[in-house]
């Protein structure tokens, strides 16, 4: 057992961390906002050129076999930057799909592609009545000839407007939330009958609501015609991912709050000298500890093939990130007081981050009710 | 970055499995697991069986009996004891003061106690809190005066656990009353029988005696009892409390509660069905086992990082262990109680010795004694509020 990083992993840590701290600084976060996209292209081009969208692919198909560890690194790293390029959306969902569910020629045809930064993926799934049950898909496919035509509506398709390519799943079979029958696609938004709308969320980051009316696409666009298993660990990933984002940005506001109190004046004295306030602070540390503890049992258990003991690894995670990413997010904002509530402050954009990564793919009860009815994490040893 | 155990690491954990599992009596393991205190006598041969196969006094000098065990051994062999349901060594032997005589003491006291002390021949008590030194513990007042060859000790010690028990009470004494507060104690050594001691008991609110007040009027105590030098003992107070780092979270003891819990909440019912499968009480409980996951994670965090500090250095995550594993552990005593239901009510501990059958399921007496007596585990060692005045000074720089 051994928690340190290989050579290799320290130099990816190395390589993102200085890329957040010399070119993600909150004002220059402000102007990459501010571009079309919603991003920055210049940064786009850069996370390409350091190879972070080749991360979980083969070195043959132009990645560096990364796996969740890496990712972690990659999106603690994220998490502090509050970065906006559309990462997660492509490698860690689109790339997630692709090495999964692909053929191996889509993906030796698609993945070297991703990794030089010239296919920006996106993943359409949750629906409007669908919340967090990933079985619950009411798109349909049709079999048209040699083609499929999709009817139906996905919510919330982060990075959605951008996307060069989209996966989408839609029913082939089945009642709404049957487990089997559940088709993937990676389609074309310019295919007639696919209209998206583009919007900003809560954090700064981008969104699109995807229409599907009678949106006729090939049969080679089907990736799989038994997706839920592939969709429940690529979104077991993704979560992994999320969970080291949140601790990223916990730790920033940590650091930011304890800064803080260390400076602020009031009553002649820094208010980090009044012990309510220190024991606040302590119990912020505690909660993104303990986070910090769940992301790394989240990134190991990612991978794991059991089903049942991934989802109550991610789940149990889940929980603690969402928790622990409240208390530490309105502490921040209540030691900081006035100017925690202000835009032009960083420390409101970390929170208004990790409040969207707790609804994001389940919130904090959802999985603690997984868990729970799963028999819990302890049980008698053997 | 790799969680697993090694092959050789696994070995050790089966082997201290097997070990807990059947050299000490399942007797005394039913009573760790159900809350009712252990007899002097059950301590006592637990620590034996332990030292016997060396298993004892781990973390003590290898010259004095210690292993020379990786942290990952270490902390194995606390998690497989802990949910084996055998009892840790006496405390006030191995983790406290042991390690004090070990590192401090001349040699001629090392030899004089330490094999005694790693054997409980010695049962020993801890005479540092005060009526009025609780957190403030530096503000101590109980004096030893030079006189001769001997100190003459008067003053009184309270919250001293198991010193009914007691052979022999390592005390803090204040020596050089000019001194500022941290620089005029010792740390003396007192044989429980001399005259001028006497132990009252203080009855704790879940009706058992763990705890009492100790009296010294002019008790001599000869000087050679001294451990290291004199006005020193400040210094070795604080190497005794900042000692243990990973054990105290206890995260083996409560993963045995967790059982335990499941095991009970199969037996009781919540209308017709057994509570196990009460959402809301599973919700609960997994609440808590979340918890408990992290803190095993962060307490391998500090175990892995252990053998790349340097001596004396702490990962700023240490710093947690006591507090959120104190929490956790009352958290369980809480579920216990709720699981047992109506039959936590009889108050059985005076039928002790007594033939009458025991009332209400035999799991159910030591539950709610169980959670009032466990409210002390956030204010033993220093309290969770003094946890975070030094966590906010030593990590946070506050």
């Amino acid at each position: 057992m051994d928690f340190d990083l290989s050579e290799d992993q320290r130099l990816l840590k190395d390589s993102v961390d200085r890329l957040v701290a010399d070119q993600y600084q909150f004002e220059q976060r402000k102007k990459y906002m501010r571009e079309p996209a919603g991003y920055s292209a210049a940064m786009w081009d850069q996370i390409t050129e350091m190879g972070l969208l080749g991360l979980p692919f083969e070195e043959t198909l132009g990645g560096f076999g990364g796996g969740s560890v890496e990712t972690a690194i990659v999106m603690d790293a994220f998490g502090r930057g509050l970065v906006l390029e559309p990462y997660f959306a492509t490698v860690v969902l689109g790339g997630g799909l692709l090495r999964r569910a692909a053929s191996a020629s889509v993906l030796g045809a698609l993945a070297p592609k991703v990794a030089a930064g010239k296919l920006k993926l996106a993943f359409g799934h949750v629906e409007r009545q669908s919340r967090y049950n990933l079985a619950d898909v009411s798109t349909t496919a049709r079999k048209d000839g040699s083609n499929y035509v999709l009817d139906g509506a996905k919510s919330v398709v982060i990075h959605g407007d951008t996307a060069d390519k989209i996966f989408i799943t839609a029913r082939l079979s089945g009642e709404r939330r049957a487990a089997g029958g559940i088709g993937l696609f990676l389609i074309d938004p310019a295919t007639a009958g696919v209209t998206r709308r583009g919007y900003p969320t809560q954090d700064g980051q981008r969104a699109a609501e995807i229409a599907l009316t009678n949106a006729r696409v090939s049969a080679d666009d089907l990736i799989s015609d038994n997706a839920l298993p592939v969709v429940e660990h690529v979104i077991d990933e993704a979560i992994a991912a999320l969970c080291a984002e949140a601790v990223g940005a916990m730790q920033s506001m940590q650091d930011l709050t304890l800064e803080y109190l260390k400076t602020r004046k009031q009553f002649g004295r820094a208010i980090g000298s009044f012990q309510v306030l220190q024991h606040r602070s302590v119990d912020m540390l505690v909660a993104v500890e303990q986070a910090r503890s769940m992301a790394l049992f989240a990134a190991v258990m990612a991978g794991e093939q059991n089903p049942i003991e991934r989802r109550k690894a991610i789940s149990a995670a889940k929980v603690q990130i969402g928790r622990s990413a409240k208390h530490v997010g309105q502490e921040a904002i209540q030691l900081h007081g006035g100017i925690g509530m202000t835009n032009e402050y960083a420390v409101g954009h970390y929170f208004k981050r990790v409040t969207m990564i707790d609804q994001l793919y389940g919130d904090a009860d959802t999985h603690l009710s997984f868990l729970a009815a799963h028999g819990g994490l302890f049980g008698k040893v053997a | 970055m790799d969680l697993n155990f090694t092959p050789e690491e696994i070995a050790f954990r089966d082997e201290a499995r097997h070990f807990f599992r059947t050299a000490i009596p399942q007797s005394i393991r039913d009573k760790v697991a159900e809350g009712e205190g252990l007899t002097r006598d059950d301590m006592i041969n637990a620590q034996r069986i332990l030292n016997a196969k060396g298993w004892c006094t781990v973390n003590w000098p290898v010259e004095w009996g210690g292993k020379d065990w990786t942290s990952v051994q270490v902390y194995l062999y606390q998690d497989e004891m802990q949910q084996a349901n055998c009892p840790t060594p006496i405390a006030f032997n191995v983790s406290m003061v042991g390690p004090v005589i070990a590192q401090f003491g001349s040699q001629e006291i090392k030899e004089r106690f330490l094999p005694a002390t790693a054997n409980a021949d010695i049962f020993w008590c801890q005479g540092f809190s005060e009526p009025g030194s609780g957190s403030d513990l530096a503000s101590l007042r109980t004096k030893a005066e030079k006189k001769g060859d001997k100190y003459i000790v008067n003053g009184q010690k309270i919250w001293t656990t198991l010193a009914q028990y007691a052979d022999w009470i390592f005390c803090l004494v204040r020596t050089d009353p000019t001194a500022k507060a941290q620089e005029g104690i010792s740390f003396l050594l007192i044989d429980m029988k001399t005259p001028g001691i006497t132990v009252r008991p203080i009855i704790t609110i879940d009706g058992g005696r763990e705890v009492n007040e100790v009296f010294f009027d002019n008790v001599e105590v000869p000087a050679e009892n001294l451990v290291g030098q004199e006005n020193k003992g400040w210094d070795y107070a604080k190497f005794l409390l900042g000692n243990e780092r990973t054990g105290i979270a206890r995260v083996g003891a409560s993963k045995a509660k967790i059982a335990r819990i499941k095991e009970l909440a199969a037996l009781e019912f919540s209308g017709e069905r057994p509570l196990i499968e009460s959402p809301r009480f599973q919700e609960k409980l997994a609440a808590v086992e979340v918890e408990l996951k992290a803190l095993e994670m962060t307490q391998l965090r500090v175990v892995s990082d252990e053998r790349k500090l340097a001596k004396g250095r702490q990962n700023p995550a240490s710093s947690i262990l006591k507090l959120k594993g104190s929490v956790i552990q009352q958290q369980l005593t809480e579920l216990l109680m709720e699981v047992v239901g109506p039959y936590v009510m009889p108050y059985q501990r005076d039928f002790e010795g007594n033939n009458e059958p025991i009332i209400g399921p035999d799991y159910a007496s030591e539950a709610a004694p169980m959670y009032f007596n466990y409210r002390k585990v956030s204010i033993y060692g220093g309290s969770n509020e003094i946890q975070r005045n030094i966590i906010a000074k030593a990590i946070l720089g506050l």
